[in-house]
């Protein structure tokens, strides 16, 4: 493990380590474009200028790894002069088009102008001029002339999707990103490349002009579109209710996470929230009797429910449950089971169309909390439940989330169930045509409206915060269930998310000795 | 000053670039003797006879190929760079097409010295004929049991970027990639073309190490100056009454070259400025000629031997054009991987253009040398340090020619 000084603080690094990341240990920032900790050393932006002691002039520090004894120095004259030469040298050919560029506010060449440029600008020639508003692929627009030249979205599609489709074109002050011909940049994770471009140069075409950035809050969530659990930040606009047609959600960045994700998040998560502001949400509790839909207020649609589940018999009740539902619900759910001596209970639906998966992120299980759902101890046979209601031995059939119709189970048998249970309850954010045919409905929070756990396909159990208030009169389904367990008379149920997660882990071995606290931001793992 | 000819020796035959040609002028013999040696006796040798890289940077040879790690197992590769690019310079395509298998017996020799089973000769795209006369050489040599028998020869054609003959940019085209320089460390005696440990020297270096084997060190040293053995072949250009190429001691003064060689200045017939060692190196004014023209030499004038273009400019000629023109070229040739070098070299083209162009402003010539500075020694290669030598001397050494021509 060589030991250096940086600017007079001495550290201990891992062999192999830069002095970017050895400088970052003791706190200090050496500014750069090109160098991203995911990807190869490209050492072209030459920002990243630093003084060693007993080398003649000052070297990139993105391609030094630390040595025992080095000594280096990062504000030095020297250093920053070469910095305020290398800002000046970026910014001659940038159209300077802040004001209406929507990287402004997050650009790094903003941040690095005020900090290490601040110089009197001194080109009065024509700039260079190239291709702007170059869609690149479904996601990701470019605007070359911003464009800093960096190479990470080009390193990025090389190195990380291995799919290749950028490059950089034509030489000098001509050089330019581009598509190889006949390519588009639609590979699964193609928004990462807007995240790591640290300029206005790619953009997201979901996200543009939508909202300034300055106006959105981040909060630490994760990813519910698949079992890995990806950690991402969400990004609000509450501030500017206005803009982007009332859009709250803005969107979703990844979180770095060394054992779950690293720097990146796919797609299909990164777009996948649209749900949350979409009008297909269920907002009030509402009762269906034929085609009349009765909106009703929390009280009277909680004893109605708890009504029915008192009349029917045990072995007359049974739960569709969702390994999309947090582990804190699905605990209040294995509460409610055990109150009632319900067993009928299952909660993996075949999806209609195999998940896709592949050897980096994307799992093939769509759901975000399949373990934890096992674990609580959820696991049952959807197809035999579903046969029983059609064989009217179930009066009342609790379904979470799901779209029964849009699964691989037979449509006739989902309608024949459905239609053989007395009373169908719903729970889920949005309408379906399960929904539908639902006698109560019972809106549920979406993930990014309140705190929760989820269980990752590795075991890590991590935490998603609230970014927004529900929508409506939308509730937690721990809130629904302990509203239920209450009107049916069981003891006092927690009035938070993280007490909830308490009683679990008191319960479950796999969860015992865990707590919000423990888990952290980056999650931990069960006991199995 | 006119010392023995070794490289160009065979110029005169018609048939030089033939096999039995070299063989009749003592050709393969040093290949004999150097089978009979250990690799380390060869590179030992040819260190002693302090051959410097004709290419242009002037590096020690023999220590170059001494880099290459002493316990690495796997394939290491021979590069001879036959990219000729640099701005009057024009050595490398005479060799290629007059004395190839020169540079096949040197490589045979080198690879030896490091062990390497494979070469690689990237020569440039435009050179066509060098190319034909090369590749028939290399046939010849295959036929006549030189090569395939240890040693195995490719020959690849650039496709005229300059900044393929820089030696990692060299190596990135010849893997097939975009001929990007590559960031240093790892150099390319350690990680070279494909990963592998790679020795990159140029044609003309190569050329000489038969002589070195044939008749030793010592007497190559003495040919030249203490630091830089040997003869080297001038290409002389401009305005001078013969241009063309002179073999010629390295310790031969500019002046002995342009007026003894070259016939004299050309145009007006009086000396305005020199570049000595390729469009890359700083200008001579007509008072600094009398420095000898090897590494150091002139390296202590404040220039450099560079791959030994001479490019001669009499009293005719415009500076703030040329400088225009040899910027316009850094520009077109950056490669754009490094900030400071792709963004001024064309910054600093358009304020050229615009001052000869009598749109210049008061403060361009000082903005020119403050940018020139500033990105000097900032860069992943040295291409832009070689634009940075014409940009700062040209104006420092003809400032006034300049200022002429910018509107009060």
């Amino acid at each position: 493990m060589p030991r250096l000084t940086i600017n007079g603080g001495e550290v201990e690094v891992p062999p192999g380590t830069n002095l970017i990341e050895a400088a970052r240990k003791v706190g200090v920032e050496i500014p750069h474009y090109c160098y991203h900790p995911g990807l190869s050393v490209a050492g072209q932006c030459r920002l990243c200028m630093v003084d060693i002691e007993k080398t003649p002039r000052p070297t990139i520090a993105c391609n030094t790894q630390a040595a025992e004894g080095m000594v280096v120095w990062t504000e030095t004259d020297r250093v920053k002069e070469t910095r305020r030469s290398v800002m000046e040298f970026h910014l001659i050919n940038h159209p300077l088009d802040c004001p209406v560029c929507d990287q402004a506010g997050e650009c790094w060449l903003q941040i690095y102008y005020m900090k290490h440029g601040l110089y009197e600008p001194r080109m009065m020639d024509e700039k260079v001029h190239k291709p702007k508003a170059v869609p690149l692929g479904p996601h990701v627009i470019l605007d070359a002339e911003r464009c800093i030249l960096c190479s990470r979205c080009v390193r990025f599609c090389d190195e990380i999707t291995g799919t290749g489709e950028l490059g950089i074109f034509h030489r000098g002050d001509h050089s330019e990103i581009g598509l190889f011909p006949g390519r588009e940049l639609a590979n699964k994770y193609s928004g990462n490349v807007v995240d790591i471009c640290p300029v206005g140069a790619l953009t997201d075409r979901d996200f543009r002009f939508q909202v300034r950035v300055w106006y959105l809050d981040a909060t630490k969530s994760v990813c519910p579109g698949c079992a890995r659990g990806c950690n991402i930040d969400v990004h609000v606009n509450r501030r500017r209710p206005h803009h982007a047609e009332g859009r709250r959600v803005a969107r979703l960045k990844p979180r770095v996470n060394a054992d779950v994700n690293t720097w990146w998040i796919c797609d299909a998560g990164r777009y996948g929230f649209t749900f949350v502001d979409d009008k297909t949400r269920l907002v009030t509790p509402s009762r269906r009797d034929g085609e009349a839909v009765t909106d009703v207020a929390w009280d009277q649609a909680v004893s109605a429910v708890a009504a029915a589940l008192e009349r029917a018999a045990p072995g007359e009740v049974a739960v569709v449950a969702s390994a999309k539902m947090a582990n804190e619900d699905l605990w209040a759910l294995r509460r409610l089971l055990v109150h009632r001596g319900i067993r009928r209970v299952g909660f993996r639906i075949p999806p209609r169309v195999p998940g896709d998966e592949d050897a980096f992120l994307i799992k093939a299980d769509k759901n975000p909390n399949s373990l934890g759902a096992e674990l609580i101890g959820l696991e049952g046979n959807v197809r035999d439940l579903l046969a029983a209601a059609r064989a009217r031995q179930v009066k009342v059939l609790w379904i979470f989330g799901h779209d029964l119709f849009e699964s691989a189970l037979p449509e006739a048998d989902v309608a024949a169930a459905l239609r053989g249970a007395e009373t169908v309850i719903f729970t889920g954010t949005s309408a379906n045509a399960t929904s539908e045919r639902a006698r109560w409905v019972l809106p549920a929070a979406a993930w990014v409206e309140r705190e929760g756990t989820y269980t990752n396909f590795q075991g890590r159990v991590q935490r998603f915060r609230r970014a927004v208030e529900p929508l409506g009169q939308a509730l937690a389904e721990w809130d629904i269930l302990g509203r239920v367990l209450q009107a049916l008379g069981a003891e006092a149920t927690p009035p938070r998310a993280e007490r909830w997660f308490r009683e679990l882990a008191a319960a479950v071995p796999a969860f015992a000795g865990l707590t919000y606290q423990a888990i952290g931001d980056a999650g931990v793992m069960v006991t199995r | 000053m006119t010392a023995e000819k070794l490289l160009t020796r065979n110029f005169g035959r018609a048939d030089s670039h033939t096999l039995r040609a070299y063989l009749e002028s003592g050709g393969y013999t040093a290949w004999q003797k150097a089978q009979a040696l250990e690799p380390a006796a060869i590179t030992e040798e040819v260190k002693q006879s302090n051959l410097r890289g004709l290419g242009g940077a002037g590096f020690p040879t023999g220590t170059k190929w001494s880099f290459i790690p002493k316990h690495h197992t796997g394939p290491v590769y021979l590069v001879i760079n036959a990219d000729e690019g640099e701005p009057g310079t024009f050595k490398d395509r005479y060799l290629l097409e007059r004395e190839p298998h020169a540079l096949i017996e040197g490589m045979l020799i080198a690879a030896r010295a490091i062990r390497a089973a494979k070469g690689f000769v990237y020569i440039r795209g435009e050179y066509v004929e060098p190319w034909r006369r090369f590749s028939a050489a290399v046939k010849e040599a295959y036929d006549a049991g030189y090569l395939g028998r240890g040693l195995d020869v490719v020959v690849h054609r650039g496709a005229g970027a300059y900044i393929c003959g820089e030696e990692t940019g060299l190596i990135s085209s010849l893997e097939g990639k975009k001929g990007w320089p590559k960031v240093k460390p790892p150099f390319p005696a350690i990680k070279g073309a494909f990963g592998m440990p790679t020795i990159v020297n140029n044609v003309e270096t190569i050329c000489h190490v038969p002589h070195i084997i044939n008749r030793g060190a010592a007497w190559f040293a003495s040919l030249g100056t203490k630091t830089q053995g040997g003869t080297r072949i001038f290409s002389v250009s401009g305005r001078v009454r013969k241009p063309g190429i002179y073999e010629a001691s390295v310790a031969i003064t500019l002046r002995a070259l342009i007026y003894e060689l070259a016939g004299g200045v050309a145009g007006n017939g009086r000396l305005k400025a020199v570049v000595p060692g390729g469009s890359s190196a700083a200008i001579l004014r007509a008072d600094e000629i009398d420095v000898t023209a090897d590494v150091d030499g002139l390296r202590n004038a404040g220039t450099m031997a560079g791959s030994a273009g001479v490019i001669v400019m009499d009293e005719t000629v415009s500076i703030p054009e040329a400088l225009m023109v040899v910027a316009r070229f850094y520009a077109h040739e950056s490669c754009g991987q490094c900030t400071p070098c792709r963004e001024s070299t064309g910054w600093i083209y358009q304020m050229t253009k615009r001052i000869v162009e009598g749109r210049g402003r008061k403060d361009d010539l000082d903005t020119i040398l403050d940018v020139a500075r500033r990105g000097a020694g900032t860069t992943i290669c040295a291409f832009y340090d070689g634009a940075v030598g014409p940009y700062i001397s040209y104006i420092e050494k003809f400032r006034a020619e300049f200022e002429a021509l910018i509107p009060n």
